[in-house]
């Protein structure tokens, strides 16, 4: 049976077959639903339509604009802006404050705070710690030791410019002598037991005796006569149980023989006026501020 | 039943009878149907104006830099850390400027990811110290006690070799990148120089490579890869100057 002309009903289904005959084989009719056929020529309209809203068909010099006139660009920058002014007289009356009576003002002090904790989460968090408990060779920030100063003027500058970086010419700047090869192996043990005494550790007294007059020669210029650091230079106090890269015989006398140079960047140029300030607040406000 | 094959034969639409008898014309035009989407959606790409914007300041890579991208790609840095700020608030609030084409139209092959176990490094230049890429890099629970990162300490056991340097910025040069003679033939010489902050070429390295960092990265003699790694992360995102340059909005 091959005729189109007329319907072939298959007998066991009862269905209309299309014709087709494979060795006797026939093929069942069963065309697609209609709503199945509708929704996909509404989706190629739909795709069309769409090609046509937005931007998509290549030219010869750039592709169609759209007529929605849509942009992603244009998009972020107005989400931006959205938050941005939602923020902005806050935000301009934090970037002029004075942070020495930001307290007095008690919204914009809690303004500062949360903004300085999420500047500080993002920026800061990987070198000072997410709590901001530090690292080795990373400072505390908890504490009530400052290398560099912990009033507001102090860890703005020190934020705004950074410490010995080389982008930011204002950057805090000192450099502690390397005494490997001026200090003989007795004297860097000598001055290294010194430093032990002074900061209430265990030592050896003979050495620590004999360590005095060359920490009065070498290093009480910068840390003081009586090792108490001078901020200044970044000097740290060396009295106190607070140390950056430890206070252990091994770790004080690899800072005696090769000295150390901790490096953080400048972020005047990566933050606005108002976040510097923020995060100022934060920093100041996490229990060492002075 | 008939042994002859039954041809409806009523139109146009009728038509695909004649596709579906013959493999080797079906294998033909289901690639020209396949092409056509390649065609529309690629060819554009490299004819359109507006597909790259002439952006100032993106310059090839430095050798070393080039050296250091060539470990990123080795450890499988890309596996975990995209290279792409997309234009969206929340990404332009925590990783600065959203990424341009151009940023990356010397990378072969890009870097942009698709994934984020890490965070993304489109513009992580500058934003730590090199003492602190040391540290994480050798350890990075020792200043990120929350990180999964894997150590990479071996790196400063591993040193740069110069030897394939001029090789590899030849390469680079095959695929498109504007890579001078001059570039090449010193490019053996640079890679070691960028790393040490006393170098003689330390001015002709700056007029090839504007605003190439020039230190010792990793604090210890000699050239390592962790030399490299550093000196490439610290470079990233760097490239263009947000202040003066504003993007056109169409693009």
């Amino acid at each position: 049976m091959s005729s189109n002309d007329q319907k072939d009903i298959d007998d066991v289904t009862g269905t209309d077959t299309t014709g087709h005959t494979w060795d006797g084989i026939k093929e069942l009719n069963n065309p697609l639903p209609r709503w199945w056929l509708w929704t996909f020529y509404i989706t190629i309209f739909w795709g069309l339509a769409y090609s046509i809203a937005y931007p998509a068909w290549p030219m010869i010099s750039g592709a169609t604009a759209g007529l929605l006139g849509y942009s992603t660009r244009a998009e972020v920058a107005q989400d931006i802006a959205r938050f941005e002014d939602a923020n902005a007289e806050i935000s301009a009356q934090l970037a002029s404050a004075d942070l020495n009576t930001l307290l007095e003002n008690e919204d914009l002090a809690r303004f500062a705070t949360s903004a300085g904790g999420a500047v500080f989460r993002n920026n800061c968090s990987q070198c000072h710690g997410s709590g901001a408990a530090g690292a080795v060779g990373y400072p505390n920030l908890l504490d009530d030791d400052w290398l560099w100063g912990g009033d507001f003027d102090n860890i703005e500058y020190t934020i705004r410019h950074g410490i010995r970086n080389e982008e930011d010419w204002d950057a805090r700047y000192s450099e502690m002598t390397a005494y490997d090869e001026i200090f003989s192996n007795e004297e860097v043990d000598q001055v290294v037991q010194y430093v032990r005494l002074i900061s209430n550790q265990e030592h050896d007294a003979g050495l620590a005796a004999a360590g005095e007059e060359l920490f009065l020669n070498n290093c009480a210029a910068c840390h003081g006569d009586d090792g108490a650091g001078n901020r200044d230079l970044g000097a740290p106090n060396l009295t106190d149980a607070i140390w950056l890269y430890g206070g252990s015989v091994d770790a004080l006398e690899e800072t005696v023989r090769y000295a150390r140079f901790g490096v953080m960047p400048p972020w005047g140029e990566r933050l606005t006026e108002a976040e510097i300030k923020a995060v100022t607040a934060y920093v100041h406000q996490l229990g060492g501020g002075e | 039943m008939s042994d002859t094959p039954n041809t409806p034969a009523k139109g146009f639409l009728s038509k695909h009878a004649i596709l579906e008898r013959s493999p080797t014309l079906l294998l033909i035009s289901s690639l020209l149907v396949v092409t056509v989407g390649g065609i529309v959606e690629i060819a554009p790409l490299f004819y359109l104006e507006n597909t790259i914007e002439e952006v100032e300041g993106v310059r090839p890579y430095s050798p070393l830099e080039l050296a250091g991208r060539d470990v990123y790609i080795r450890e499988g840095c890309y596996v975990c850390h995209s290279q792409m700020i997309r234009p969206m608030r929340d990404e332009v609030e925590r990783y600065g400027h959203y990424s341009l084409a151009a940023e990356s139209m010397y990378d072969h092959p890009f870097q942009w990811g698709s994934k984020r176990t890490g965070p993304d490094l489109a513009r992580v230049g500058g934003k730590y110290s090199d003492a602190w890429h040391l540290d994480h890099l050798i350890a990075p629970r020792s200043v990120v006690p929350e990180s999964i990162m894997p150590g990479y300490a071996y790196l400063l056991d591993t040193p740069v070799n110069a030897e394939y340097t001029a090789d590899l910025v030849s390469t680079h040069r095959f695929v498109g990148v504007p890579y001078t003679d001059e570039m090449i033939e010193v490019a053996a010489a640079d890679v070691l120089a960028q790393a040490d902050p006393n170098t003689e070429a330390y001015d002709d390295l700056l007029e090839r490579y504007p605003g190439a960092q020039i230190r010792n990265f990793d604090g210890a003699p000699g050239v390592s890869e962790m030399d490299a790694l550093i000196a490439y992360l610290q470079m990233l995102g760097t490239t263009v100057d947000f202040s003066t340059f504003t993007p056109d909005a169409s693009r």
